[in-house]
């Protein structure tokens, strides 16, 4: 089975809000309709949104650390939201696990946000039905694209490539790989829902020299032009060839 | 949470519409019984059917206010076997189609002899309906309720209190509305009502008092640690992302100092619970029947149980709201 998903690395991001960006203009410009805005060039401006970027500041100054933490809907692999909705318009999709909102059938009862923990579900001012992200669906399965396009927006807007994407289902994918060698880390484990969508954790990134990584060891009196040259017929450094 | 004018209305309306229609019936089957004198069947039977009905349409009605696309509303009985609103939904309905039955068989005096019960009570095609109706009642009390309590992480809702107060505070309402209507329509049966409303009055403040102590001690089981994942204790948001309102940040909150819950919580208690009972057992020690008193019980209650239904969404608190907790 596949359940594509996102792993996003806080280690990377850098708080620019690209994704947010590309994920509305693409958003709004398909053929779902738009992602309507509320009063957007005037005081108060407000609207759909599927990601955000959020910021927190972890520890106490001075030792504190920025922490830019882009959220949107999770595509959990036990989704709350989607039992509750009594119309059958929240439905997660069998063949690649992408939670989606059928506009059409949706009555927007606002149930399924309240069933959400994450508070990543927004109904749409405009059409007054709930929306979310969708993974992109209407250009990750378009085969008209080239293959390296064939990724959410937000993946292909990130500049620092904070965000990937595939299945975490194929422990050989990229994803997998990342979430297993860096830790990747889900939200909220105690609700059981097992969200796909995953985030690697801030990573210290000083550089270990240790002290005879700066001193040759084997030179002490730092002569190392001094050094008499060996003799052609003394084993190398490799023991195969020699000087 | 944010608590909604629709959705206050829709459970306190029709909490009291089936409260009302299970006092009619409890009198009903006290007849069959002997153990009441039957009730007149125009001036009781299909007057008070009538008043749970429009209750419970009024109900219907202000639930459409709660949704955005209330023109496809006929969808939601698609998922009821997964989904509490979707029972609901499909329930609702249902209840008022058995007492608008009970109503017109009643109206209609289309009453042949069914079967009899071994004390000579005559079951016939208005016990039939009203029994579909009072089992469709209780239905309806779990669906409403569970609606709140299945969702496991708003923790003041998910507990079996809530759709046992759902059950407890209908009654009351609804058998105070009884005793105040049987006062005009029914003055033998006021007593019994007034005593039952009383009963209602009293179990409906044990076990909402219950759940406000219980949620008094919950404590969140989701912190800004799990929502975001650092392990710190230390942790301050910046910003949310964005610097006006969204759906997030008026969706679950309630926007209240916490001056105003408290006070909001005494009204409640006083105007569904205290106050109420007070005139209830006034009026049962009085000997006439007192109409008026218990006609002004029911408008007490009716008022608090409003209140309390603002109180029972405010208090709840969404975990998502530990994401929006700046403005930047
Ligand atoms: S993150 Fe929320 S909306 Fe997305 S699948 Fe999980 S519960 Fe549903
Ligand atoms: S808002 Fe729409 S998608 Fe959500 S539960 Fe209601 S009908 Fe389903």
């Amino acid at each position: 089975m596949t359940q594509l998903a996102l792993v996003i690395d806080l280690n990377v991001c850098v708080g620019c809000h690209a994704c947010v960006t590309s994920c509305k203009q693409w958003n709004t410009s398909g053929a779902a309709g738009p992602l309507a805005d509320v009063n957007p060039y005037d005081a108060d401006p407000g609207g759909a949104f599927f990601n955000r970027v959020q910021t927190f500041e972890v520890g106490e100054f001075p030792d504190t650390q920025t922490v830019h933490f882009p959220k949107s809907c999770l595509h959990c692999e036990d989704p709350p939201c989607v039992p509750v909705c009594p119309t059958g318009a929240s439905y997660k999709r069998p063949d690649d696990g992408i939670v989606l909102v059928d506009y059409d059938k949706c009555i927007g009862c606002k149930y399924c946000s309240w069933a959400c923990p994450y508070g990543v579900r927004e109904i749409d001012p405009g059409r007054k039905v709930m929306t979310k992200c969708t993974l992109c669906v209407d250009r990750i399965h378009d085969a008209t694209k080239p293959e390296s396009e064939r990724k959410p927006a937000c993946v292909l807007a990130c500049p620092t490539s904070a965000r990937l994407f595939g299945d975490i289902h194929d422990p050989e994918s990229e994803v997998s790989k990342a979430i297993r060698d860096n830790a990747g880390y889900a939200l909220m484990p105690e609700w059981g829902t097992h969200p796909s969508n995953h985030y690697l954790p801030r990573r210290r990134t000083a550089m270990r020299v240790h002290p005879d990584e700066l001193e040759r060891a084997d030179n002490p009196l730092k002569v190392d032009g001094l050094l008499p040259r060996p003799s052609k017929a003394d084993p190398s450094l490799d023991d195969v060839t020699s000087w | 949470m944010r608590p909604e004018a629709s959705v206050i209305l829709l459970t306190t309306l029709i909490g009291a519409g089936q409260g009302l229609f299970l006092a009619i019936f409890t009198a009903h089957g006290l007849a069959l019984f002997d153990l009441v004198a039957a009730a007149d069947s125009l001036a009781f039977d299909v007057a008070g059917s009538a008043i749970a009905l429009a209750l419970t349409g009024a109900g219907l009605l202000a639930s459409f206010f709660h949704l955005g696309r209330p023109e496809r509303a006929w969808r939601a009985i698609a998922q009821w076997r997964t989904s509490w609103l979707s029972r609901e939904v499909i329930v609702l309905p249902a209840f008022m189609f058995a007492v608008f039955v009970y109503a017109l068989v009643h109206f209609a005096g289309v009453r042949p002899v069914l079967a009899r019960l071994p004390g000579g009570g005559a079951i016939d095609l208005a016990t039939l309906a009203g029994l579909a109706a009072t089992l469709l009642a209780f239905a309806l009390f779990v669906c409403t309720g569970m609606i709140y309590a299945c969702l496991p992480f708003l923790r003041e809702w998910h507990s079996p209190l809530t759709p046992l107060n759902f059950l407890l505070l209908g009654c009351a309402s609804g058998f105070t509305l009884a005793a105040a209507f049987s006062a005009a329509a029914a003055p033998g049966l006021t007593r019994l009502f007034t005593g039952y409303a009383l009963a209602f009055t009293l179990l409906g403040l044990a076990g909402r008092g219950a759940a406000l102590v219980r949620n008094r001690r919950l404590k969140p089981k989701s912190t800004l640690q799990t929502a975001i994942g650092v392990k710190h204790p230390r942790i301050v948001q910046k910003s949310m992302g964005f610097q006006s309102g969204s759906f997030n940040t008026r969706e679950f909150f309630h926007g209240r100092a916490p001056g105003t819950l408290r006070w909001v919580k005494w009204t409640f208690l006083a105007a569904a619970f205290a106050v109420p009972a007070a005139l209830q057992a006034l009026a049962l020690v009085l000997a006439d029947p007192a109409g008026p008193l218990l006609a002004a019980a029911f408008a007490i209650q009716f008022a608090g149980l409003a209140a309390e239904r603002w109180f029972f969404f405010a208090e709840a608190n969404h975990p998502q709201n530990l994401y929006y907790q700046a403005v930047a």
